[in-house]
C-alpha cells in the first residue's frame, strides 16, 4: 500500500517536472510530444526531451542513489547522522572532481567534455569518494565513539574542501566560476545522451545494494553479534565501500555535491514503513528518494525565468527532517 | 547425560601488537560439558570478556587451541561456527524500528538463504525460542522501548532461535534488578538442563553463581583460573582464596560469602 502510494507520488511528479519550465508549454502539447512520434514543434520538442526529460530522469536516479548511499552509511556506522555529505565523502568527490578539472584545464560546466573527459571525471570522483570512505573505515576500527567518528568525518570534510579552495585559487576565473555553478548542484548536468551511461551506472549500485539486505540487516545487531550470525564483516565492509563509492560519486560527478537528500530521506523512509528491515526500506529509498529529489527538481524550476540551485533547496527540506529525528531521540531519553 | 563438548589446551589469550604479546590469562586447560551451566567468575579487568571472546572465535587465542565438538575452532567455517556457538554480549544493539520477532529471527541467519527468506523451521525454531523465553507478550514490541530484562530474555531467545549446542553469555544479568537476574539465571539453568545445552556465562552475582552453575570457573589476575564444582573449590579454599578480604567472610558450611562490618 504505501510503496503503491509512493510509486504513484513518482509518477505524478515525474509529468509534473515534465510540464513545468521556463518555457511555458501547455501539458496537453507535452504529452503529445513525448507519446508521437510527430515532429510537433522543432524548438519545443527540444526542450522536453532534451532537456525536460533527461532533467526528471536525473533527479529520479540522483535522488534513489543518494538516498540508498545515506542508508547504507547510517546501517554501517549505526549512526543516524550518516550521509554521503555529512561524512565527507561527496566532497573527496569533489576533490576528485576538482583535480580533474584542473588538469583538463578550463570551465567546469561538463557540456564541452567528450566521453574521455566524461570518464576522467568519473574516474576521479569515484577515487576521491572511495579515499575518503577507506579513510573512515579505518578510522571506525579505531574510533569506537560514533559520534568521534562523525566529527573526524565533518573534519576530513573540511580537509578536501581546503584543498580545494587552494586548487580554486591557483585556476582561472572562468575555472572558479565554473566549479561553483557545479558546487550549488544541478539536475541539469546530465544531456540525453548521457543518460544510458548515467542509468547504467546507478543501476549497478542500486543492484548491488539490494544484493545486500541480508547482511545490512544483520549488521544493524553490532559487528560481534554479526561475526557470531556468520558474517564475513570485511568481505560486507568492502561491498559497502565500493557501493556507495558508485553510487555517491557517479551522481556528484554529474550533478555536483548534493546535501542533505542522503542524509535526511532514509530517516522518512523509516518513519513510513515503520521498520529497519532492508529487504523494505532499501526498495522505499529508492522510491522516496526518486520523489524527493523530483520534488527538489520541481521547486528549482518553478520559478519563471531562473533556474534555482539544487543546494538552496535540499536543505529545505532536509533540516527539519534532521532536526526531528535529534529532537525524538532527546525526548525519549527522559 | 552431559559430554565434553568444549576442549581448551594451552590456550593463552591476549593482543597481539606491533610491540609484540600482550597475554592476559592462561596457558589454561579446561573443558566445557553439555547440560551444565557454567559460570566465569572474577573482578573487572581480570580478562573474562578477552576469554570469551577467544572461545567464541572474536579473536585468536596467542597459543593453545580451542576444541569445539572435537573440531578446532580455527578450522570451522563461518557458517558452521554460527551453528554451533551463539552468544549474548553486553554490547546494546541501537535498534530504532525493529520488533522483537524479527531481532529473534535475525538468529536463524546461518540458516536462511540469499536474502534472509524464513522456512517451515526457521518460522518454528522462532516460535520455540520465543515461547521458552516467555516473551510471547513482546512478540510486536519495538525492541528500544523494552526494559533492560526484557531485552536481555529477547537477546537469549535469539541465540536460543541460532539452535547452537554452545551458548555463551557476557554478564547476562548485569543492570538487572533482583528478580530479573534471579528469572534469567532460572531461565540459563534450565535450557543446560532440559535442553542439554552448554551454557558459560561470566557473571559478577556470585551468590546466585555458587547457587545455581554446575561448574565454577575462577579467574583472577596474580592468581590464575581455577575450574572445579562448587563443592571443590569449597573444599581446595580456593573460593576463599579468590574472594575473601576485608568486609567479606566466607562461610564453609554453607559454602557463601557474607559481607561483615569491620
Amino acid at each position: 500500500m504505501r510503496f503503491i502510494i509512493l510509486s504513484i507520488s513518482l509518477v505524478v511528479l515525474f509529468f509534473l517536472n515534465l510540464f513545468v519550465g521556463s518555457v511555458a508549454i501547455p501539458p496537453a502539447q507535452v504529452v503529445d510530444i513525448l507519446f508521437s512520434n510527430a515532429d510537433v514543434d522543432g524548438p519545443l520538442r527540444f526542450i522536453v526531451v532534451g532537456s525536460r526529460l533527461p532533467q526528471a530522469i536525473t533527479a529520479v536516479l540522483a535522488g534513489a542513489a543518494l538516498t540508498v548511499s545515506g542508508l547504507m552509511l547510517q546501517t554501517a556506522f549505526r549512526n543516524p547522522l550518516a550521509g554521503p555529505s555529512i561524512l565527507g565523502i561527496t566532497s573527496g568527490s569533489s576533490l576528485g572532481v576538482a583535480l580533474v578539472i584542473l588538469l583538463f584545464g578550463g570551465s567546469v560546466s561538463a557540456a564541452g567534455y567528450s566521453f574521455g573527459g566524461y570518464m576522467a571525471i568519473l574516474i576521479g570522483s569515484f577515487a576521491g569518494s572511495i579515499a575518503i570512505m577507506g579513510l573512515l573505515l579505518l578510522f571506525s576500527m579505531w574510533l569506537k565513539n560514533d559520534l568521534m567518528l562523525l566529527i573526524s568525518g565533518i573534519m576530513v570534510g573540511y580537509l578536501t574542501s581546503s584543498v580545494i579552495t587552494l586548487l580554486n585559487y591557483l585556476s582561472t576565473a572562468e575555472g572558479v566560476h565554473g566549479y561553483a555553478m557545479w558546487g550549488m548542484g544541478n539536475f541539469n548536468g546530465v544531456a540525453l545522451g548521457q543518460i544510458p551511461l548515467f542509468s547504467i551506472a546507478i543501476g549497478i549500485g542500486l543492484v548491488m545494494s539490494i544484493l545486500m539486505v541480508k547482511p545490512l540487516n544483520i549488521i544493524l545487531l553490532g559487528e560481534n553479534y554479526a561475526l557470531n550470525l556468520g558474517i564475513r564483516m570485511q568481505w560486507v565492509r568492502n561491498m559497502l565501500l565500493v557501493t556507495t563509492g558508485i553510487l555517491t560519486s557517479v551522481v556528484t560527478a554529474f550533478c555536483g555535491p548534493i546535501s542533505f537528500i542522503g542524509l535526511a530521506v532514509p530517516h522518512v523512509v523509516r518513519m513510513i514503513f515503520r521498520t529497519s528491515d532492508h529487504r523494505v526500506i532499501i526498495p522505499g529509498c529508492i522510491l522516496a528518494g526518486g520523489v524527493v529529489g523530483l520534488v527538489c527538481n520541481f521547486l528549482c524550476i518553478l520559478p519563471e525565468n531562473i533556474v534555482l540551485p539544487l543546494n538552496g533547496v535540499t536543505p529545505l527540506i532536509g533540516v527539519p527532517v534532521i532536526m526531528y529525528v535529534i529532537f525524538k531521540e532527546r525526548f525519549k531519553k527522559r | 547425560m552431559s559430554a565434553e563438548t568444549i576442549k581448551v589446551c594451552g590456550l593463552t589469550t591476549g593482543y597481539r601488537n606491533s610491540k609484540g604479546d600482550i597475554s592476559i590469562t592462561g596457558p589454561l586447560d579446561a573443558t566445557l560439558e553439555s547440560g551444565e551451566l557454567t559460570c566465569l567468575l572474577g573482578p573487572n579487568g581480570a580478562g573474562k570478556s578477552t576469554l570469551l571472546r577467544t572461545l567464541a572465535g572474536f579473536q585468536k587465542p596467542l597459543a593453545g587451541y580451542v576444541k569445539v565438538e572435537g573440531k578446532k575452532l580455527s578450522d570451522y567455517s563461518g557458517r558452521d561456527l554460527a551453528r554451533t556457538i551463539s552468544v549474548v554480549l553486553t554490547e546494546k544493539p541501537l535498534l530504532e524500528n525493529m520488533d522483537v520477532e524479527t531481532l529473534v529471527g535475525l538468529g536463524r541467519a546461518p540458516y536462511t538463504g540469499f536474502w534472509g527468506r524464513f522456512s517451515p523451521e526457521d518460522t518454528e525454531a522462532v516460535e520455540r525460542a520465543i515461547s521458552l523465553m516467555g516473551i510471547d507478550s513482546l512478540r510486536h514490541r519495538m525492541v528500544q522501548s523494552l526494559s533492560d530484562g526484557e531485552r536481555q530474555k529477547t537477546m537469549i531467545a535469539k541465540a536460543f532461535a541460532q539452535e547452537t549446542p554452545v551458548i555463551f553469555l557476557d554478564e547476562p544479568t548485569a543492570f538487572l534488578d533482583y528478580p530479573s537476574k534471579v528469572e534469567i539465571m532460572l531461565l540459563l539453568y534450565s535450557l543446560a538442563h532440559k535442553m542439554g545445552k552448554t551454557i558459560f556465562m561470566s557473571t559478577h552475582d556470585l551468590d546466585m553463581a555458587l547457587q545455581l552453575s554446575d561448574k565454577i570457573w575462577l579467574m583472577d589476575k596474580k592468581l590464575g583460573v581455577r575450574t572445579g564444582t562448587h563443592r571443590e573449590l569449597t573444599d581446595s579454599g580456593d573460593l576463599e582464596r579468590y574472594f575473601v578480604r576485608p568486609g567479606i567472610r566466607f562461610d564453609r558450611e554453607e559454602g557463601l560469602f557474607k559481607v561483615v562490618r569491620y
